[in-house]
């Protein structure tokens, strides 16, 4: 039984927890919000009390299981090794089952589902967005805020959509001359709709590297909204979706720029389809094959250092917790940007310490969400850099959003987009000798 | 359930947003860290941003005749902030500023809801040190620590909590604010309450800020690591390592139980067939620290170490101390409940109480490993069981209560650093004897007449 289905499955997890308390000391919730619930040991306590029949699961029951970003900064620090990203879910699946999808979120699952409904309202949402956001000035990305507060705050900064969705804009077939590979991306809702740079810099840097990208037409949200907030139906149909559209197009390796896109379908999509005869095959042979970027640069194919040019930038980079202590990815990135000529990397204090973002933990405790990114906005500032190095495009809102409130001069950045611009760099540097 | 009236008192007293009263909230203040315990939910959680709230609580539980509950990070093992009679769980997490730390005085005043390893990095960027490091260092509260007055790895050398506090502010039970103590080094005014207040458990009263004493932190160190195939021989290395006028920062020793579930959960390279470890840590001037570790390495062996291990460098330091930090969590992996006790005895009869403790583990038929600080005499028996089990439980009772009689008939004590709580309440008499018990009743009369602080620890009410 996998943790999506029933909470046996974390029963042993749960007796492992001793209840210590070190969970607190790591917890970015916790620390903002000093309450026993907003740490792990909390909430295990919580669903020890409901698995005894002590409390019932009530809608107050299922807003306490909500108070975690999955950052997984908990699981690291435990010494008796309890996986509580494990037990979130499960709990968060059970809440689901009892008392059913929050409304809003259900509208939201329901529109992932339907791509070409969700499609048609972003493309309208990019030609009214005028309406409900406000712009503000900014050199580096086109960026705004809301006119009114519909529940999420007035202090968060958005990217504004592009006119085209990455998807749409690139074909789905990009071919190289001698290509040496053949990889499929997966771009995700975020670099598909708002940071469409992002995905070019993807297919830019593999072209670079004599690699064919596939961007299957077929593909769409990833699930994990869905999966990580209960909605396990949603995530399964998701899931399979984009499984049958990658076997369809075909590829030696998948790449993806986001560290939940990424854990989708490292993981999550097995655990989803244990039990699917069908479809459990195909998640393990893709998820045998996905890779980060940042992964695949350094492991898969040793990307080309011959042609980069220089980037003068002084840059900090924030880890992903679902890239860092989801993947174990954290070298990699660093490895890349300090192969860049020109660009000084400069650690910030904890760069793995929770951003806030969260998906739609941001959406459902704004000002919580922004506590946390303020903390991770203050480490930005100590570095005196001019830019911010990330892995996820989540991550990359978030730290925008912190930047721009706090009046830095920062620019925001995925690794790859960096990457793309030392090789554009190297090409001009080519042509003046 | 809570009146109306009250919740209302403490909401205008202390603001909304400071006030918990949801079921689910509740729940989540019903515990501690303590293992196989009752727990208890609370009527009410309130987190005070001042002295003057936490006074205005006091004198709200007073009217309405509520106990009062006041807990830190909640990582106690003795049971010591379990609401056992409902009423108002107070949470000092709020009150979390460093508010001084004087350089000339080498104190530090900090809220008690400061975290110990928070103190510790705010002074360490003066060179300074705040010794007493509980193994919650990184999420016990300054409040908590001083109430329990916790100990750690570092009291052979440089004593415990109690050691270290200066100055005391506290509520008293009736709602009036108080000091006591301060930042000169010698203070004979009075009956010490600075010292009566430390270790009291919230019994007495409410620590509200705290006067520490600071020292300069010590240059060098270096970790010893020294295996044994006979428990004796490792007890007499511990008292002839002092007998040569060495006091060693920490001296830790952990027994073949506790070697072999660490090793499988590590592999820090311990050998599985050796009946005893000590793991010993010098540090002071490095010139000190150099002739220190020369001479306890000599010490070891004369004492029939069978092998012993100086650590080269911070790398090898930390491997060495991984097996020791290692020892609980490893332990609790074995069975889902870990009873933890300190049963603390004078260091002269370690080896005595560690061959009882084995004894007592064949006799009840229980897996009982046995590590902790052998330098101070305060040993951590850990039973390995599962409380749903209550056949097993009862002989797990039966096994803990003769520790505790081992202990004090060695001339040794209940507790060394964890403090009584709820936990080992009912064998006060056997240390203390009934007036002992009757002495502290009527300290706890005299100071808090209703029974309303933290009530049901310590002291029992006839």
């Amino acid at each position: 039984m996998s943790i999506y289905d029933s909470l046996d499955s974390i029963n042993e997890e749960l007796r492992k927890c001793m209840k210590c308390g070190n969970c607190q000391a790591v917890c970015p919730i916790y620390k903002e919000t000093r309450q026993e619930v907003g740490a792990a040991r909390g909430k295990i306590s919580l669903l020890e009390f409901f698995l005894s029949g002590e409390i019932e699961m009530t809608k107050g029951l299922a807003d306490r299981f909500s108070l975690c970003t999955t950052c997984m900064a908990c699981n690291n620090n435990c010494p008796c090794g309890v996986r509580f990203d494990k037990i979130i879910l499960g709990a968060r699946a059970e809440a689901v089952r009892k008392k059913g999808l929050h409304p809003v979120k259900k509208i939201a699952f329901t529109a992932l589902k339907m791509q070409r409904l969700f499609d048609l309202g972003m493309k309208t949402g990019s030609i009214f967005q005028g309406v409900a956001l406000k712009n503000i000035p900014n050199r580096y990305s086109k960026l705004a805020r809301m006119r009114v507060d519909i529940g999420i705050g007035k202090n968060k900064v958005f990217p504004m959509l592009p006119n085209k969705t990455l998807r749409s804009e690139l074909p789905e077939v990009n071919t190289v001359k001698n290509p040496k590979m053949r990889v499929a991306f997966f771009t995700g809702c975020m670099i598909n709709y708002f940071y469409t740079d992002m995905g070019r810099a993807m297919v830019e840097v593999l072209a670079e590297n004599d690699i064919e990208v596939v961007i299957p037409k077929d593909q769409g949200c990833c699930g994990i909204p869905a999966s990580v907030n209960g909605d396990v139906d949603s995530a399964r149909i998701l899931a399979k979706r984009n499984l049958r559209a990658f076997d369809k197009m075909g590829a030696d390796a998948l790449v993806v720029a986001c560290s939940s896109c990424g854990s989708a379908w490292k993981h999550v999509f097995g655990d989803l389809l244990e039990n699917d005869p069908e479809f459990k095959g195909l998640a393990d042979i893709w998820a045998e094959k996905s890779y980060d970027i940042s992964e695949f640069l350094i492991h898969k194919i040793p990307f080309k250092k011959e042609g980069l040019g220089k980037v003068s930038r002084k840059v900090t980079y924030h880890d992903p917790c679902h890239l860092n202590r989801g993947a174990g990815v954290n070298k990699e990135p660093r490895e890349i940007l300090r192969s860049i000529p020109g660009l000084e990397l400069i650690e910030m204090k904890e760069p793995g310490r929770c951003c806030g973002m969260a998906g739609s933990f941001s959406l459902v405790h704004p000002d919580l969400s922004l506590q946390i990114s303020d903390r991770k906005t203050a480490d930005i500032a100590q570095t005196n850099t001019d830019t911010v190095a990330t892995g996820c495009p989540a991550c990359r809102m978030q730290l925008q959003s912190g930047v721009e409130n706090a009046n830095l001069d920062e620019e925001v950045l995925h690794t790859i987009q960096i990457l793309a611009e030392s090789y554009r760099a190297g090409k001009k540097e080519g042509k003046s000798i | 359930m809570l009146a109306r009236e009250v919740l209302q008192e403490l909401i205008q007293a202390l603001g909304k947003e400071n006030v918990l009263s949801e079921q689910e909230d509740l729940m989540t203040y019903a515990y501690d860290a303590t293992a196989a315990m009752k727990h208890r939910k609370p009527d009410v959680v309130v987190s005070p941003l001042s002295t003057e709230q936490v006074a205005e609580v006091v004198k709200i539980a007073n009217r309405h005749n509520l106990p009062i509950y006041t807990r830190g990070a909640g990582t106690n093992l003795s049971g010591g902030t379990i609401p056992t009679e409902g009423g108002i769980v107070l949470s000092m997490l709020n009150l979390n500023n460093i508010l001084e730390v004087d350089q000339d005085n080498l104190t530090a005043t900090v809220q008690p809801g400061v975290i110990i390893q928070a103190l510790n990095d705010e002074v360490i960027k003066h060179g300074l040190l705040y010794p007493p490091d509980p193994g919650t260092i990184a999420t016990a509260t300054m409040g908590g620590s001083v109430s329990e007055c916790s100990g750690g790895l570092r009291g052979l050398k440089y004593g415990v909590t109690k050691h270290y506090i200066m100055g005391l502010q506290i509520v008293l039970a009736n709602g009036e604010i108080i000091r006591w103590g301060g930042k000169t080094v010698k203070n004979v005014t009075g009956y010490d309450l600075v010292a009566l207040y430390t270790g009291a458990e919230g019994t007495l009263g409410i620590i509200t800020e705290i006067i520490v004493k600071l020292i300069p932190a010590p240059e060098a160190r270096k970790s010893i690591l020294a295996v044994f195939d006979n428990v004796d021989k490792a007890g007499n290395a511990i008292a002839a390592i002092i007998r040569n006028k060495v006091i060693p920062a920490t001296l830790e020793i952990m027994d073949n139980v506790t070697i072999q579930t660490v090793e499988n959960f590590v592999h820090a390279g311990l050998p599985m067939d050796a009946e005893a470890v000590l793991l010993c840590e010098v540090d002071g001037y490095k010139e000190v620290v150099e002739r220190e570790a020369v001479l306890v390495e000599r010490i070891l062996k004369e004492e029939g170490a069978v092998e012993v291990k100086i650590a080269k460098d911070d790398q090898e330091r930390d491997l060495l101390w991984l097996a020791r930090r290692s020892a609980l969590p490893a332990l609790a992996q074995k069975r889902p409940t870990t009873v933890l006790e300190d049963a603390t005895v004078p260091r002269s009869k370690i080896p005595d109480m560690l061959k009882a403790i084995r004894r007592i583990a064949t006799k009840h038929n229980l897996q009982i490993a046995t590590f902790g600080h052998a330098g101070d005499g305060n040993l951590h028996p850990t039973i390995l069981t599962d409380d749903r089990d209550s056949e097993e439980m009862k002989r797990v009772h039966l096994a803990v209560e003769e520790i505790f009689e081992t202990a004090i008939a060695l001339g040794g004590t209940l507790s060394g650093e964890h403090g009584i709580g709820i936990a080992k309440m009912k064998f006060l008499d056997w240390e203390f004897g009934e007036a002992g018990v009757a002495a502290l009743r009527s300290i706890k009369e005299a100071l808090d007449p209703n029974y309303l602080m933290n009530p049901g620890k310590i002291v029992r009410r006839d």
